[in-house]
């Protein structure tokens, strides 16, 4: 075989599906090639194929899924012609993948020790001793501290980069030709995913291997590929060097991806303006409890003294990593979580309110959460989603009057109120997170707590929705709590930021200052990671 | 798959501005398409839905069994006037007896309404209880004549001995025949067989009914308070488990006097535990979910967060478990009733049939009958059971959902 051959070339193929209603085609009439060494990027929105594509070349779709067309050639050999025994082989030794969800690729009942050396014994045979040397040379080379001591712990008891370091040490275990990364850093915060995708680029240099890199991040692509391919409904619309795609992108579609960042500036700071919510030094603490008696030896400082201030019309931001308490605040302010220190709203107490007492205020302080998939119950129409909150809040109104609000909430959203009688799971994500934002919106409030409401959202959508909750907050004069760690979302929305880490609050102030001029080591570490996608200021991070 | 883009979606129909009487009807009770598409599941399991349909409509005939087996004529036109013996009790002094409550299967009377008028028989003339007078007894081998229990006509064993003229001609009448034979005590056993199947299919259907919802607020409690609520209910639920069940039951229907209600609620004490686990846990996973708590902030209550969000996520948990159910309450009815500790004396039962069976093996129409009638009962339910944990199977209605 010619030494210029690519490693694998991928020839015409399509993957269809096929279940009670019939068969969909996903991929369709798809060719890309990987040569050895290089990277290469499959970028697309979800939906796209991009994922069904990648995992085809080590044939990891469901039984449903057939091939109608095409080949996947590795190293010559055509792989959809490949018998079991030989498709193991190839499996975890030439080949290796990295998921995107490092909380459930791993087993839960086994320790890294026995996960990270399966793989090697399997391909490998070596005995327990020369085993245990291997993983251990592995950990400290994905960057794992005191890799002799992590031996024995088990996946709970890492963090999720951590654990993400873990799989890439099992990816890597058996010095694979091609490395495929399905989305290797989209659950993982910002500052994580920078030290995640430098250390495959230098894994990748170390051990001379191909990767094949799928994304809906065209930061991560810039700073990763060599070569881009632009899936599209199933289909390749362009490739080319990375640097033709983002100087002089052909396709209109490229056009759009790349030019879909979250843009435009938020509301000006103006102090004159009622304050809507306030704490000041909130804590909420959870105890932690030992012993036969339940002893209380020490708490969980998850929100540990914050003050802050949102005012009408006005976004705070507050931002840090996962764990760093964000979430747990928003839910103390509005109550659903147990908490010390005073809360007001519109200058009224309302810590010590009982949940019956909250009830008519719940109205007023609504909240959108990260998960479009999650937060809408799949067995309720949109209607009755949206109306959930009316019938409790205004029973006055009949189901004419109810009818009326929901087609303008529907309508203020951007969705026809034609497609009240469909039911979630006919809509795609950035929809579900309209129907979302519906919800809220339908109770007129007056503060709305954002928990991520873009973070699961493909890079285009993010934009779409940072818009849409912008001119809602401008037509109804809105307060909004945003909770994010993505700080490109952020500078567009908020205009007064808050970074938290462990509970405390490192830095505040208007979001300009934070952006341009950012005085904690913390501060800077997030922005560099979320703007120029690299580490700085490691020993302001946890690993 | 997944094509939709995130523009506005399409206009559909035209939005009606306000909705006519007979489409708010409609949206009020339509089926979401998830459960749309576990129906269309379960009517394609062939055997499953055969036998739902089956059962249904014998147990549906099954209620009318007054209609069917009853030794009162449904229809009696005597002198002029129309009668509904069925329905309503006649005193003899009607037909020219002095009974309180009319035996019409006694020759006097049907000679003395057949003289004025005619009556009209349910296709089998027994009810559960009714004693056959008129079978005269049949020869055995060795000559003598043996009395019950008899075997159906159709049977070469039977060889009547003698008897008046009449009564050989009442009993050898088409509507009286005994298809399945008499039982020791001389009672139709078709007719035993069918007011006892009534009587097992209510007993396992009050019985699955009314411990499943007794387990689904128990499990509901537990697993939406969670804490201390489901720690101490827990422990109780344990200590309740580790009682010996089947002695418990012995010693309970031999102090009661057994009966339908008092039976359900012995039975009842150890069955309604089975479904806490399962709707527990599904309330400890649904509290959590997303949904949930954005119900909580509308400002839903506890109870309407369980009724709207979360019982729906246990009940198809549930479901799945009721048709076995059903058919484990039967059996256990059965065979309380066949160790002689269930319904009273006299009440129809199937278990008390194969009771009788055992005792006279020499009458093997009586256990054949028995036994037929459990097995096909409880093979229906474990048909249907299949069928609708093929159709709740949740890989099947979500395959392939949200892949990309």
């Amino acid at each position: 075989m010619a030494d210029n051959a690519p490693l694998v070339d991928v020839r015409n193929l399509s993957v269809a599906f096929s279940d009670d209603a019939g068969t969909t085609r996903v991929v369709n009439d798809v060719s890309f090639h990987i040569d050895k060494r290089e990277t290469v990027a499959l970028v697309g929105e979800s939906g796209s194929g991009k994922t069904v594509s990648a995992m085809s070349i080590l044939q990891l779709l469901p039984n449903s899924a057939s091939y109608p067309t095409g080949e996947i050639l590795f190293e010559g050999k055509d792989i959809l012609k490949l018998k079991p025994a030989q498709l193991r082989d190839i499996r975890g030794r030439r080949i290796s993948i990295i998921f995107q969800e490092p909380m459930t690729t791993l087993n839960p009942l086994h320790t890294i020790e026995v996960q990270v050396g399966e793989i090697i014994k399997l391909h490998q045979g070596l005995s327990d001793s020369e085993t245990r040397k291997r993983v251990i040379e592995l950990l400290s080379k994905v960057g794992i501290r005191d890799p002799e001591k992590r031996l024995s712990a088990y996946p709970h008891q890492l963090s999720g980069g951590q654990r993400q370091r873990v799989m890439i040490a099992i990816a890597l275990a058996n010095e694979p030709d091609l490395l495929i990364a399905d989305e290797p850093t989209t659950a993982l915060d910002v500052t994580i995913q920078a030290q995640i995708l430098e250390l495959l680029k230098s894994l990748q240099k170390e051990m001379g291997m191909a990767m094949l890199l799928i994304t809906h991040d065209l930061g991560i692509v810039r700073r990763m590929a060599e070569r881009v391919y632009v899936m599209r409904n199933g289909e390749i619309v362009e490739t080319g060097n990375t640097e033709d795609i983002f100087t002089a992108p052909k396709h209109p579609y490229t056009r759009h991806l790349i030019e879909a960042e979250p843009k435009g500036d938020p509301p000006a700071v103006d102090t004159s303006r009622p304050v809507v919510v306030e704490t000041d030094n909130l804590k909420v603490w959870f105890p932690i409890k030992r012993g036969w008696l339940q002893k209380t030896v020490d708490y969980v400082k998850a929100v540990d003294g914050l003050s802050m201030k949102v005012r009408a019309g006005e976004t705070l931001g507050v931002v840090g990593e996962s764990g760093s308490g964000k979430t747990t605040l928003g839910l103390a302010i509005l109550r659903l979580l147990s908490s010390e220190g005073p809360i007001a709203y519109v200058g009224n107490r309302i810590d010590g309110l009982t949940n019956k007492q909250m009830r008519p205020l719940r109205k007023e302080m609504q909240i959108v959460f990260q998960d479009p998939y999650g937060s809408l119950s799949p067995r309720l129409t949109v209607e009755q989603i949206i109306e959930e909150g009316l019938l409790i809040q205004n029973p006055e109104l009949d189901e004419d009057g109810r009818r009326e609000r929901v087609a303008t909430a529907l309508r203020e959203v951007g969705l026809d109120p034609a497609t009240r009688d469909r039911y979630p799971h006919e809509f795609s994500g950035g929809q579900r997170q309209r129907i979302a934002v519906a919800r809220a919106m339908v109770l007129k409030p007056k503060f709305v707590m954002l928990d991520e409401p873009t973070s699961a959202l493909d890079m285009s959508v993010q934009a779409q929705i940072v818009d849409l909750l912008r001119d809602l907050q401008k037509k109804n004069d809105l307060a909004y709590l945003f909770i994010s760690h993505d700080l490109k979302v952020v500078r567009a929305l908020c205009n007064y930021v808050i970074v938290m880490k462990n509970g405390k609050v490192v830095e505040e102030g208007p979001a300009r200052n934070i952006f341009d001029h950012p005085q904690d080591d913390y501060t800077k570490a997030l922005l560099d990671a979320a703007f120029n996608i690299t580490v700085t200021h490691r020993a302001a991070l946890a690993t | 798959m997944d094509q939709k883009t995130d523009e506005t979606a399409e206009t559909g129909v035209a939005e009606p501005k306000k909705l006519t009487r007979y489409q708010r009807f409609k949206r009020r009770f339509r089926l979401s398409p998830v459960n749309r598409r576990r129906i269309e599941r379960f009517k394609a399991h062939k055997l499953g839905y055969r036998s739902f349909v089956v059962f249904a409509v014998l147990f549906f005939v099954s209620l009318f069994a007054e209609f069917i087996a009853n030794d009162r004529p449904l229809l009696v036109s005597y002198k002029g006037e129309i009668l509904f013996p069925v329905l309503v009790d006649y005193p003899e002094e009607k037909f020219g007896g002095f009974l309180a409550v009319t035996d019409y299967r006694t020759p006097e009377i049907a000679n003395e309404i057949k003289a004025h008028g005619w009556m009209l028989w349910p296709p089998i003339r027994y009810s559960y209880d009714t004693i056959n007078k008129d079978y005269p007894g049949r020869i055995g081998d060795n000559g003598i004549c043996l009395g019950y229990p008899a075997p159906p006509p159709w049977s070469s064993s039977l060889k009547l001995c003698d008897a008046p003229a009449d009564q050989l001609a009442r009993f050898n009448e088409l509507g009286n025949t005994n298809w399945l034979g008499l039982d020791s005590q001389g009672r139709d056993v078709v007719a035993r067989v069918i007011y006892g199947f009534r009587v097992s299919v209510l007993f396992g259907l009050l019985l699955t009914i009314v411990s499943s919802a007794l387990g689904i607020i128990a499990g509901a409690v537990q697993g939406y308070f969670g804490g201390k609520v489901d720690l101490i209910f827990q422990r109780l639920l344990e200590i309740w488990n580790s009682i010996p069940e089947l002695f418990v039951l012995l010693i309970l229907s031999s102090l009661f006097v057994p009966g339908f209600w008092t039976l359900l609620g012995i039975l009842m004490i150890f069955s309604w535990t089975s479904l806490v686990g399962l709707v527990r846990a599904e309330f400890l996973r649904g509290r959590n979910l997303e949904y949930v708590r954005a119900a909580r902030a509308l400002g839903l209550s506890d109870w309407q967060i369980i009724f709207k969000h979360l019982l729906p996520n246990a009940t198809v948990a549930t479901l799945t478990f009721l048709p076995f159910k059903l058919s484990g309450g039967i059996a256990a009815l059965t065979a309380l009733d066949f160790l002689g500790l269930g319904m009273p004396p006299g009440s129809p039962s199937l278990g008390e049939l194969l009771l009788e069976g055992k005792k006279h093996l020499e009458a093997p129409w009586l256990g054949i009958s028995g036994f037929v009638a459990v097995s096909i009962i409880l093979s229906l339910a474990i048909f249907m059971g299949e069928a609708v944990r093929d159709a709740l199977d949740p890989r099947k209605t979500f395959r392939m959902q949200g892949k990309s």
